[in-house]
């Protein structure tokens, strides 16, 4: 019989979970899921030595251990603090905690644009899911806010360094994913920006993923870039023969023009493991060249949770109202359809507007043919 | 006249050089050390001496030693952090520029004490003409067999070198320290894990400051029963304190911590009293970052007792009523002096030093500099002064390192101190501009918090 590990024992908001030694809060909380779960700014699971920055995930221990039932003094960053065995830790059912977050919100906020209605990120942005569920209303700062110079980052991905939070997700990336790193953060403080040192293009042919990585619109790609709202395009699973990474793939489609083409996304937000438990990065080859539908293989739409502005746009099994117009014009199929008949005695015996539906109300929608 | 453990031969004709310095008495606990003491024992005699970190946060040195992981066949290494940045902190290059020798000393017994062979001294960038006299003293020392290999047949090796920061005061905080001489960029590191267990090149490390190491000669010459003599309770040895801003005699001063704030500012041994006949309005003991006192809580705790220079004292009342001994960066305000303007100056300062990693200091920062600024020139509101006060207590506690905290600690304490000072200058924008608030009530004696 293999030896059987000893698990730890914690409860976080009155929930208790066992996990392994060496787990981290925010994991383990992940494992309760749902609002347990401490937002996640800049930890990401699949990049070694991310998280700690943002401070969105603090966390009040209210006991270290059973051996060491002592509070921790501050708020700890719970993507980075190991669990013990016997830890009591209180996220949401903790006063500080929640203080603190909007206290965070609030200075991620400040010096960002709020210009989600030209953002690409628009509809999958974990800022405005973050402001919307922890953040308040209105805002108390009252500054010109902070802007930066665009830098030009070569032909797929634009940099708008004034969205940036500064989460180092795609400095990681670039390290631990790329034989060169040539992009990371200059100067520090609040005028700290991600940039490349001499105007130089990111090309490697995993650089891409910076841009899934992002939680922001501060990296996005240039051969989407105000193509189409996210929520108004359609994401399907697919996948095709890569001899650079593994081909799985989320296309973002507008009828059969494949608009975009990223990584896939788990509920966190993260990119997904392959079935082989490795890390579904994509190549650049696959994200900026593959654009035609016949590069892949469709495998369904992609399941987006029913949370996200993007899965407002049904498209299996739905319901469309019935269609009038040949029936009444006898076949033709109208460009243009106006009510002339008081002026104009064309046609007028032949067709019956009255037969047409009036504006199409939700009954329309659901009453099943 | 107090006791001087550290700067007593400072001013001796030549003792720059080894030659004097060694005719004076030096490199004797290197010999007593290596001959006579174990590492261990070394160890033990700084924790029985009390001596608790120079730099700012007073950690018990001998402690913290103690914590260092030793794991076999991985080096371990000793970092001198030279960085002396805090505002108003300068005496860690006064006793580098005149006793580097000193310096060199208690690193050579400290390494031997914690096994490193290699250490480091780490400098701030504006101390160049520093890092010479170092280099040089290093190099004399290593001439008379006092580095490099089996030093005194002892079977210990050591080299120390120096290495230049680029001037950033968050290169201060030992984790960015450790980036920082690893080459990289100076961010602060998120703990854990501690450098005790994995630091410069993820190998155990220990950092201490300039004066801490100094400190180390004198508690081996003299033992530490004798240094524990001096000073009162857990304030034991000397201190050195470097005195600026409205006084007759800045410099830095050696007090073996058993005088009075007040004695310390008006008596002719050390700061010689307020130029010009003015009045004390407030001062920062420790250094930029901790908490401004005004004179009535200055000289006298809440209690009405005298406040001593001492750890315990000056933080009596905790940040309600007291400060800390910090740095000992002492900086005198005179009645003449703005408290907005002044909580301006640090609110700018810690804004451009930020490291920008997280959140809370990036913004919070040049967030509060702005409101300060706006208040300094007569365009603040009433609400700004709650909103600077909201803004620093999200600050606090919510960073990865201390300078979040010393960011917002000079602005929690001008306003819970100088609070009327900040609404005099909302409501009378124009006045402000042309004069100062001046000393108000900031002396006036205040009354006895009556026990319950
Ligand atoms: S550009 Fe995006 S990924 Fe990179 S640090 Fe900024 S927010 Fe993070
Ligand atoms: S996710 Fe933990 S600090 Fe950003």
């Amino acid at each position: 019989m293999p030896e059987e590990k000893k698990l730890f024992k914690v409860t976080i908001d009155n929930i208790t979970v066992e996990v392994e030694p060496g787990t981290t809060i925010l994991n383990a909380a992940r494992k309760i899921g749902g609002e347990v779960a401490p937002p996640a700014m800049c930890y990401y699971s699949k990049l070694q030595g991310s998280g700690g920055k943002c401070r969105t995930c603090l966390v009040e221990v209210a006991a270290g251990s059973t051996a060491d039932p002592r509070p921790m003094p501050k708020l700890v960053a719970s993507c980075r603090t190991n669990v013990m065995d016997g830890m009591v830790v209180k996220n949401i059912t903790s006063e500080k905690v929640l203080d603190a977050r909007a206290g965070v919100v609030e200075f991620l906020l400040i010096n960002h644009p709020l210009d989600c209605p030209i953002c690409d990120q628009a509809g999958e942005c974990h800022l405005q899911d973050l402001s919307y569920e922890h953040g308040k209303e209105g805002t108390r700062y009252d500054f010109k806010r902070r802007t930066f110079e665009k830098h030009t980052l070569g032909p797929y991905i634009q940099l708008h360094m004034t969205r940036c939070i500064l989460c180092y997700r795609c400095v990681f990336t670039a390290d631990q994913l790329t034989e060169k790193r040539v992009h990371g953060v200059l100067d520090r403080g609040d005028h700290a920006e991600i940039a490349t040192y001499i105007e130089k293009s990111l090309d490697n042919d995993f650089i891409g993923n910076v841009i899934d990585v992002c939680p922001v619109g501060a990296l996005t790609d240039k051969t989407f870039r105000f193509k189409n709202r996210v929520w108004f395009t359609k994401p399907v699973d697919a996948h095709r023969n890569c001899s650079k990474c593994c081909g799985r793939t989320q296309l973002w489609l507008r009828g059969d023009e494949v608009l975009r083409v990223t990584a896939r996304k788990d509920e966190w937000g993260e990119i997904q493991n392959t079935p082989e438990g490795k890390t579904g990065w994509i190549c650049n080859e696959c994200r900026f060249e593959k654009k035609h539908l016949s590069d892949w293989t469709i495998e369904g739409p992609s399941l987006i949770n029913r949370h996200s502005v993007i899965a407002q746009g049904h498209y299996v099994g739905v319901q469309k109202p019935r269609e009038v117009f040949s029936k009444l014009m006898h076949g033709q199929k109208p460009k243009l359809l106006m009510d002339i008949h008081t002026v104009s005695e064309v046609n007028k015996p032949n067709i019956d507007l009255s037969a047409l539906p009036g504006p199409a109300t939700s009954e329309v929608f659901d009453s099943k043919e | 006249m107090s006791k001087k453990l550290l700067l007593e031969k400072a001013h001796v004709e030549g003792i720059r050089t080894y030659d004097v310095y060694r005719r004076e008495g030096g490199y004797r606990s290197v010999e007593k050390a290596l001959k006579t003491m174990s590492p261990d024992q070394i160890t033990e005699e700084v924790k029985k001496s009390g001596l608790r970190g120079r730099g700012g946060a007073g950690f018990p040195t001998g402690l913290k030693w103690s914590f260092l992981a030793k794991p076999a066949g991985v080096p371990r290494y000793l970092v001198c952090n030279s960085d002396e940045s805090e505002p108003g902190t300068f005496k860690d290059r006064y006793l580098m520029e005149f006793i580097p020798h000193l310096l060199v000393e208690g690193l050579i017994v400290s390494s031997f004490a914690l096994g490193s062979n290699r250490t480091f001294i780490y400098i701030r960038g504006e101390y160049a003409w520093i890092v010479d006299i170092l280099e040089q003293a290093i190099e004399e020392a290593k001439a008379n067999g006092w580095l490099g290999k089996n030093i005194l047949g002892s079977g210990f090796d050591c080299e120390i070198y120096v290495q230049r920061g680029a001037g950033a005061y968050i290169c201060g905080e030992e984790t960015a320290l450790i980036e920082s001489l690893e080459g990289k960029r100076g961010n602060p590191r998120i703990k854990p894990p501690f450098p005790a267990v994995k630091g410069v090149w993820d190998s155990p490390t220990v950092v201490n400051n300039v004066e801490t190491i100094a400190a180390v000669v004198p508690i081996i010459n003299i033992g530490a029963e004798e240094y524990l003599k001096i000073g009162v309770g857990k304030s034991t040895g000397t201190k050195l304190i470097s005195a600026c801003g409205n006084i007759n005699k800045p410099g830095v001063y050696e007090i073996d911590m058993t005088i009075s704030v007040e004695e310390f500012i008006y008596s002719d041994e050390y700061c010689g009293g307020i130029p010009n006949g003015k009045k004390l309005k407030a001062c920062i003991p420790g250094g930029s970052s901790v908490p401004i006192l005004p004179t009535n809580l200055l000289l006298k705790t809440a209690k009405g007792e005298t406040r001593y220079m001492n750890y315990e004292s000056l933080s009596d009342g905790g940040f309600a009523t007291g400060s800390m001994m910090g740095s000992g960066g002492f900086i005198v305000f005179d009645e003449d002096q703005c408290v907005v303007r002044h909580t301006l100056t640090l609110a700018r300062f810690y804004r451009h030093e930020s490291c920008g990693q997280c959140s809370p200091c990036r913004e919070g920062t040049g967030w509060m500099e702005k409101i300060l600024k706006n208040i300094e020139y007569g365009k603040g509101k009433m609400s700004d002064i709650d909103l600077l006060w909201d803004i620093q207590r999200k600050i606090e506690g919510n960073t990865i390192c201390p300078l979040g905290d010393a960011a917002a600690w000079p602005v929690a304490a001008a306003i819970r101190h100088f609070r009327d000072e900040f609404e005099w200058h909302v409501n009378n924008p124009d006045e402000c501009q042309k004069r100062n608030y001046g000393l108000a009530h900031y002396a006036d004696p205040r009354p006895l918090a009556v026990p319950a």
